[in-house]
């Protein structure tokens, strides 16, 4: 087992600014989803705190969005659009998400504890940092996401956690969002909004795999924030499920998860949307199982057998060769429970 | 004052953290947030229906203003990342884990402890329950669950025990008191039902 080598000490000083306009929050240049910055945004704040508390990061500066960003919840005949400050609870409990967009709910509910949940910010939750032991230890100085160029102490170290799918030879690191998985898996899209103005982006594209700057983890610039998350009409009414393995029952990230959504028709798979989560170093859809159902007969050997496609391309790293087998098992399972099989 | 080694309140406060940092290459902060070096913030917290002007560090917790500058020391540090729920407060009659919250984000916000429950010597049926079904042993988790437990109560998250222990996975018990835990829980909620008391 891997030691612990930081020992506790106190957050590192900083100016909090508590900005009464969002234009003022934007001006100051806080800069979300990398960890060498001088200034960093805090709005629900149960990552950040954290963060915080292990000097993980360290900024100078930190601007507080509490009370500057829309928490409201609307659906209309386009999209399902989620002010970015809504808390985690709010939304799982919104009854338009739990009778048209279920998955996110699921997802939500299978996160963090309830205490969390009503603080935290669903934008908060999509760029919340990885929890690889490495790099939320500063004892280890080896960790090309805290120390651009200095190496990864997973690759050859302890990597049970860590990313069979989307890993380089900086960072194996798993993304830790499970409702990242689930908005990945339903089209979504973040609004974001910073000094240039405003502007959309397909959320799983703005994740950045780690490649050679794992450092940086979002296609975020200066002072951008994440206004808005939307998700399309065409995702709702989907027959959804969101599977999460964990080494606890509860209040536990996942080893593996899966966010299935089957577009069923009488007996017929007219679309699917496949995601996993645990497995990969930013939220990760399976096209190759999606196409293996889509216009498929809706019966538990199509998905059974569309299953055995999501381990292609997957890759352990000494510790971490039962997330492959597992993963196509909790996407088998998730397809079952969708597609009404259990 | 934000060391756990630490044993006085706001008195040994800048000898813990030591002096103020410099800052001046960085422009002057506009807001609510004073001058440009790191220092102490003026604000008010609202706690257990009393209001505090209190001067804070930015990087205080609402936890560590409630333990050492209130003397509240009910709300309990476990952990001190969010994970063991000792530390459970009610806001705004939901349920936080304090050691999250920095405490100059929530001014004005209505905020309660365990030391705001009891009316005199009139305990809150979860209190009483708590007693009657031995739900504790040392008592560390206690204060953090018995907050938690009025809010899963208050939620309707308490029709079975299989959805309490769900509900209250945010709260941690190393002596292992969950099944009288959860009775006690049970017991307030069922009482709740009834009707007997407003409480909740």
């Amino acid at each position: 087992m891997r030691p612990a080598r930081k020992k506790r000490v106190a957050m590192g000083p900083f100016d909090l600014h508590r900005p009464t306009d969002l234009n003022e929050a934007i001006s100051l240049n806080a800069h979300s989803g990398r960890t060498d910055v001088l200034s960093a945004f805090i709005a629900g704040g149960t990552d950040m705190v954290q963060l915080l508390q292990e000097n993980v990061l360290q900024p100078r500066r930190l601007v507080s969005l509490c009370g500057l960003l829309d928490e409201g919840i609307h659906m209309d005949a386009h999209e399902l659009r989620l002010g970015a400050a809504a808390t985690m609870a709010n939304v799982a409990a919104h009854p338009d998400v739990l009778l048209h967009y279920s998955l996110i709910a699921e997802a939500i509910l299978n996160s963090a504890s309830p205490q969390v949940r009503n603080q935290a910010t669903i934008a908060g939750n999509l760029l919340q940092r990885t929890r690889c032991p490495y790099f939320r230890d500063v004892g280890y100085e080896v960790c090309n996401k805290r120390n651009p160029g200095s190496g990864c102490a997973a690759i050859g170290g302890e990597n049970r956690w860590h990313a069979i799918l989307g890993a380089s030879e900086s960072c194996i690191a798993v993304h830790a969002s499970d409702l990242a998985v689930a908005l990945v898996a339903l089209d979504a899209s973040v609004s974001l909004l910073g000094p240039k103005g405003q502007r959309h982006v397909n959320l799983g594209e703005m994740y950045h795999l780690p490649g050679d700057t794992p450092h940086i983890e979002a296609d975020l610039k200066p002072g951008e924030i994440i206004t808005a998350i939307t998700v399309p009409r065409y995702a709702a009414g989907l027959q959804c499920s969101y599977i999460k393995v964990r080494d606890r029952a509860s209040f536990e990230f996942a080893v593996v998860s899966a966010a299935v959504a089957l577009d069923i028709k009488g007996r017929q798979i007219r679309d699917a949307r496949i995601a996993v989560g645990g497995v990969a170093t930013r939220p990760w859809r399976l096209p190759q199982v999606e196409a293996k159902l889509k216009a498929a007969h809706l019966d538990i050997n199509a998905l059974d057998a569309a299953a055995e496609a999501a381990t292609q391309g997957a890759r352990g790293q000494g510790h971490n060769e039962y997330k492959i087998e597992l993963m196509k098992r909790a996407v088998r399972r998730a397809l079952e429970t969708a597609g009404g099989f259990r | 004052m934000m060391c756990d080694q630490s044993k006085t309140g706001s008195a040994g406060q800048n000898a813990v953290l030591g002096p103020s940092v410099q800052s001046s290459c960085l422009p002057p902060s506009k807001g609510r947030s004073g001058v440009a070096e790191a220092s102490l913030l003026e604000v008010v917290l609202r706690i257990n229906r009393g209001d505090h002007r209190l001067s804070i560090d930015p990087r205080a917790t609402l936890l560590d203003v409630l333990r050492e500058k209130l003397n509240l020391t009910g709300s309990k540090k476990g952990c001190g990342l969010g994970q063991c729920g000792a530390c459970t407060i009610l806001m705004d009659g939901n349920r936080f884990k304090s050691c999250l919250l920095l405490a100059a984000l929530v001014e004005r916000r209505d905020i309660m402890t365990i030391e705001g429950l009891a009316d005199g010597d009139r305990l809150h049926p979860l209190q009483s329950a708590f007693i009657e079904r031995d739900a504790f042993q040392c008592g560390y988790c206690t204060s953090g669950q018995i907050m938690s437990g009025i809010a899963c109560i208050a939620e309707g998250h308490a029709g079975s025990a299989e959805e309490i222990r769900v509900w209250m996975s945010g709260n941690l018990c190393r002596c292992g008191a969950y099944d009288n835990i959860v009775a006690a829980i049970q017991d307030a909620a069922g009482k709740k039902e009834a009707g007997c008391d407003g409480a909740f």
